[in-house]
């Protein structure tokens, strides 16, 4: 997965410590249904951040190609809560809803009409035409390459890593 | 912004008629009244107004007095001589001064004419280019009739000619770019500028030290001035080059952000240098102050335009009645917001570009769609119409200008600014990308490089000089101008194949989609909460920030009713659908879906967990007879002649629909039991909130669903609008089937809120599809005229059936 320096690491593990308060794990996290982990532990905290890597100028395309996919699956695995493999019209529902839950006034159906569009939009992209009785199934990570094609992954996803500084967590 | 003409045939017959343009626009100061006839008309008025006893208006008496100098040569004091009463007469004194100027502005658009039917020349050749040519042939022939052709005056083009094209730029300024790449463009802009104007000043100073080139006399000040104006990059040369290229965003902004914001540096040393010649000596406090005043012109700049651009949102907050005037706000606000600027010696390109960016987000969500419409294509115009004028112009004042010839310094300055500019870049490149996370690659930097071009601007500053203190003033503005047409011509011509040859990425010609804008609003969010447990002040948690800000203070006080709490997801969505919908009138409406959402089957995204049956087939016949229907109503709402008013132009529709809303409803209930049968996705008028707002806004009752059909199941398709909540209310009680309990479990419910109030533009009505056994979801539009039909907004039944 390309390589984070070992500086990096000492950062992100004094911010570990912070916000864990020095334990081995970061407990309490918000409890989920099944598949969400309640604990973490230093381990998977450096393997979630290492997908925010930003990508360095020496890579080949093999490896930008990799490196894409590989914080794409991140995504879809975000989208994809029941891990099965492909975004059904109820997950994508919830991470409308999830979107537009800080506003207080709106209603479910707006959500969800937004993710319906967004949805038979995909389904268009993904397979074309579709025959009355082919029922879509949901979006596969194929699928969700290919909507993501218009976007420049590669420069948005990341986070400095560089110039981190242990600042007080406050919640 | 321009598209390639692709018709042959008319292309050379074009050419003559352009040039018989040309022409006539040069032989026109012929028409000038030879002085001393126009020196004798002042007479007459007081003649006779005199005699007249002072109850006739000026006007005509001029008319016929102009006549008699004309005629009559003799002294003023045969006025009371009798003559024939001028039936006919000309008085060009009178319209002298509009008229020209008309000419001119029809000599820009004609030529922006020609250039699209002959497409061979145009795609050789950038516009600006050619339209500098065309300056010069007319300058040349005004000059060899032997008048003087007009010169290109400083303050006409910064008063007149610069703020459309800014105005343009600011508004459409895609934030998102700009706002990641500041970093990268203020440096450019100031630092860049800073460095090539001192280093040319610099050098051009030892060259004027050189003995033999009879230079001396040019001191360092001088210098420093003329390499300060010189060495700003031009935003409307600039524009007009790399809009034509299509080259990728990243680099488009780079370089356009770089051209607008280094007015401010380019305004300061101006002004420093200026005023600097006329001391004997430099002190330290000076420079301090100079320095300091930098700060003061930017950021003065941009608070006059963030203070203009708030007073714009607050007012079309409260325009929804009076939508006509809307435009006319965003022009003036934002053509103050520059002359406040330029009042007090503040940036007026930043005030300009920072109140068309912050007024925007307000005033687009309190507008009409018309309105937005409208100020987009009165922008574009007047940029476009400036923008030709301001090269044809240039050409003019080649010719017309006096100019000084020195070869050494003319040379020197050529190959300076070049070397500086791309000395200036690489240095700037390499200490940019140490931030950057998407490195500036050599290919960027040599476009980049390429991309610095002078323009009008440059020109007009140069112009400004005044000749007791700057003498060389000639020679400077040949300079000048060897140094634009250098760039224009050869940089402009030669960065298309470039382009091409070096394979530089380009535009990406796709459309936003809900897609894309649900995701890359996941990744913000995603980011920030990173950026925050990473402990990382980053670029996300600041626009975090800052949207939270806008959202809970601002919004409240500049956007009007229930906009404000609108979620960006949800306004992208409607302007999308609003999109969307106005393609499809305009593409033919009925039968035809070339939308991307609506091509695909409802029926088909389809949960695992729904057990919905598959909504019936509709047979051949009843979906004749939904046409027919249809189309009747269809072609009632465009036969009805719209009443024309000049201050209502929005209004009146509401008004005519609701007189007529008791009579169709007595139509829309035989029509429901009509269609109790038929399955198709009944018509919706499609709100965008605006419109909504501007319903309620000039008709409280016209918001009010259609309450009749109590047992009729109902097909919903929510537009996803904030409705009132009265209006909520209703339609929750009227949809009995398909019930909500299921609501949750099931695949797309496609429920339509029965708003049927008049005025509406864009009305939903179901088509029926291309084959009878294609369950499709339609959305076809009809005629947006003034009343929609609420026959076409009938319920029909989906399922259960």
């Amino acid at each position: 997965m390309g390589s984070i320096t070992l500086e990096q690491i000492e950062h992100l593990h004094r911010r570990f410590k912070q916000i864990s308060g020095d334990q081995p794990t970061i407990r309490n996290l918000r409890q989920a249904p099944d598949g969400l982990a309640d604990e973490i532990n230093f381990e998977d905290f450096l393997t979630i951040m290492s997908y925010f890597r930003p990508i360095e100028m020496n890579m080949d395309e093999e490896q930008l190609d990799h490196f894409r996919k590989e914080k794409l699956k991140f995504l879809f695995h975000m989208y994809d809560s029941d891990n099965d493999g492909k975004i059904t019209l109820q997950e994508y529902r919830k991470v409308v809803e999830e979107l537009l839950s800080r506003n207080p006034h709106l209603e479910k159906e707006s959500a969800r009409s937004i993710a319906d569009g967004a949805m038979m939009e995909a389904a268009s992209i993904c397979v074309g035409q579709m025959e009355p009785d082919q029922v879509y199934e949901g979006i596969t990570f194929e699928d969700f390459l290919k909507v993501w094609q218009g976007i420049d992954i590669d420069t948005k996803m990341h986070v400095r890593f560089l110039n981190m500084e242990p600042i007080a967590h406050c919640h | 912004m321009q598209a390639k003409g692709s018709r042959g045939a008319p292309s050379l017959g074009a050419l003559p008629f352009l040039f018989i343009v040309a022409v006539l626009l040069g032989l026109l100061p012929c028409l000038q009244p030879n002085p001393m006839l126009v020196s004798e008309a002042p007479h007459y008025p007081a003649v006779i107004s005199g005699s007249e006893a002072g109850d006739v208006t000026a006007a005509p008496l001029d008319v016929s007095q102009a006549i008699r100098p004309l005629t009559n040569h003799t002294s003023p004091g045969h006025a009371k001589s009798r003559k024939a009463f001028p039936v006919l007469g000309i008085d060009y004194t009178h319209v002298r001064i509009p008229f020209e100027i008309s000419l001119w502005i029809l000599l820009a658009c004609l030529m922006k004419l020609g250039f699209h039917v002959i497409p061979s020349v145009s795609n050789i050749v950038p516009e600006s280019c050619l339209l500098i040519v065309v300056g010069l042939l007319v300058g040349g022939l005004i000059k060899g009739v032997g008048e003087s052709p007009p010169i290109l005056k400083s303050d006409i083009f910064f008063l007149f000619l610069l703020p459309p094209i800014i105005l343009d730029a600011g508004y459409f300024l895609p934030l998102r770019q700009f706002t990641e790449n500041l970093g990268t463009i203020l440096i450019f802009a100031v630092v860049g500028t800073l460095w090539n104007a001192f280093f040319l000043g610099g050098l051009m100073y030892a060259v004027c030290q050189i003995s033999g080139t009879g230079l001396d006399h040019i001191g360092l000040l001088a210098n420093l001035l003329f390499g300060s104006i010189i060495s700003a990059v031009d935003p409307v040369a600039v524009l007009a080059v790399f809009e034509e290229i299509h080259i990728n965003e990243l680099l488009h902004i780079l370089v356009f952000g770089e051209s607008l914001l280094n007015d401010a540096v380019t305004v300061v040393l101006y002004h420093l240098f200026e005023e600097f010649a006329n001391f004997e000596q430099v002190t330290v406090t000076d420079i301090i102050l100079g320095f300091l005043s930098f700060f003061v012109v930017s950021l003065g700049g941009v608070f006059v335009g963030v203070i203009y651009g708030v007073i714009a949102a607050f007012t079309s907050r409260f325009t929804s009645h009076i939508r006509v005037i809307e435009p006319l706000f965003v022009f003036l606000y934002s053509y103050m917001a520059y002359l406040s600027a330029e009042l007090f010696h503040l940036s007026g390109i930043m005030a300009l570009i920072a109140s068309g960016v912050v007024m925007r987000p307000y005033v687009e969500a309190n507008i009409s769609h018309k309105s937005h419409t409208t100020i987009k294509y009165f922008l574009k115009m007047w940029s476009s119409v400036s923008e030709t004028l301001i090269f044809i112009f240039l050409g003019v004042s080649t010719v017309a200008g006096r100019h000084y010839w020195n070869w050494t310094f003319i040379i020197s300055t050529l190959i300076f600014c070049l070397i500086a500019r791309v000395l200036g870049v690489l240095g700037l490149t390499w200490f940019i990308n140490r931030f950057r996370i998407v490195k500036l690659t050599p290919k960027d930097q040599f476009i980049i490089a390429y991309g610095g071009l002078r323009g009008a601007i440059a020109f007009s500053l140069g112009y400004l000089l005044d000749y007791e203190h700057f003498g060389m003033r000639d020679m400077f503005l040949t300079a000048i101008i060897t140094v634009i047409f250098f760039t224009v011509f050869v940089q402009g011509m030669t960065i298309r194949p470039l382009v091409d040859l070096l394979a530089v990425k380009k535009k990406q010609e796709t459309k936003r989609s809900i897609n894309e804008e649900i995701h890359t609003q996941f990744l913000d969010h995603l980011l920030t909460g990173i950026e925050d447990i990473c402990g990382h002040y980053g670029h996300h948690h600041w626009k975090d920030k800052l949207n939270r800000f806008n959202k809970k203070y601002v919004k409240k006080c500049l956007i009007a009713g229930e906009r404000s709490k609108e979620p960006q997801l949800i306004a992208f969505y409607h302007k999308m659908e609003m999109k969307q919908a106005i393609e499809l009138v305009e593409s033919g409406g009925l039968g035809k879906i070339p939308s991307a959402i609506s091509t695909v089957s409802m029926q088909c995204v389809h949960l695992a967990v729904s057990q919905l049956p598959p909504l019936s087939s509709l047979s051949k016949d009843k979906e004749e007879e939904i046409r027919k229907i249809l189309r009747n109503n269809l072609q009632k709402t465009r036969q009805r002649l719209r009443s024309y008013n000049r201050h209502t132009l929005v209004a009146d529709p509401y008004e005519e629909a609701w007189n007529q809303m008791l009579l169709r409803r007595q139509k829309a209930l035989q029509l429901e039991h009509k269609m109790n049968n038929y399955l198709t996705v009944p018509a919706h008028k499609l709100d965008s909130p605006t419109m909504s707002r501007a319903r309620i806004g000039s008709d409280p009752q016209a918001y009010e669903p259609k309450s009749d059909s109590g047992n009729l199941p109902i097909i919903t398709i929510d537009p996803a609008s904030p409705q009132t909540p009265e209006s909520v209310e209703d339609l929750k009680g009227m949809s009995r089937l398909p019930p909500s309990p299921e609501e949750d479990e099931e695949g797309l419910v496609m429920r339509v809120k029965e708003s049927s109030s008049p005025g509406t533009d864009d009305v939903f009505t179901p088509g029926a599809g291309d084959s009878p056994s294609n369950q499709r979801m339609m959305r076809c539009l009809s005629d947006p005229g003034p009343q929609p039909e609420p026959e076409e907004g009938e319920p029909f039944i989906p399922k259960g059936q």
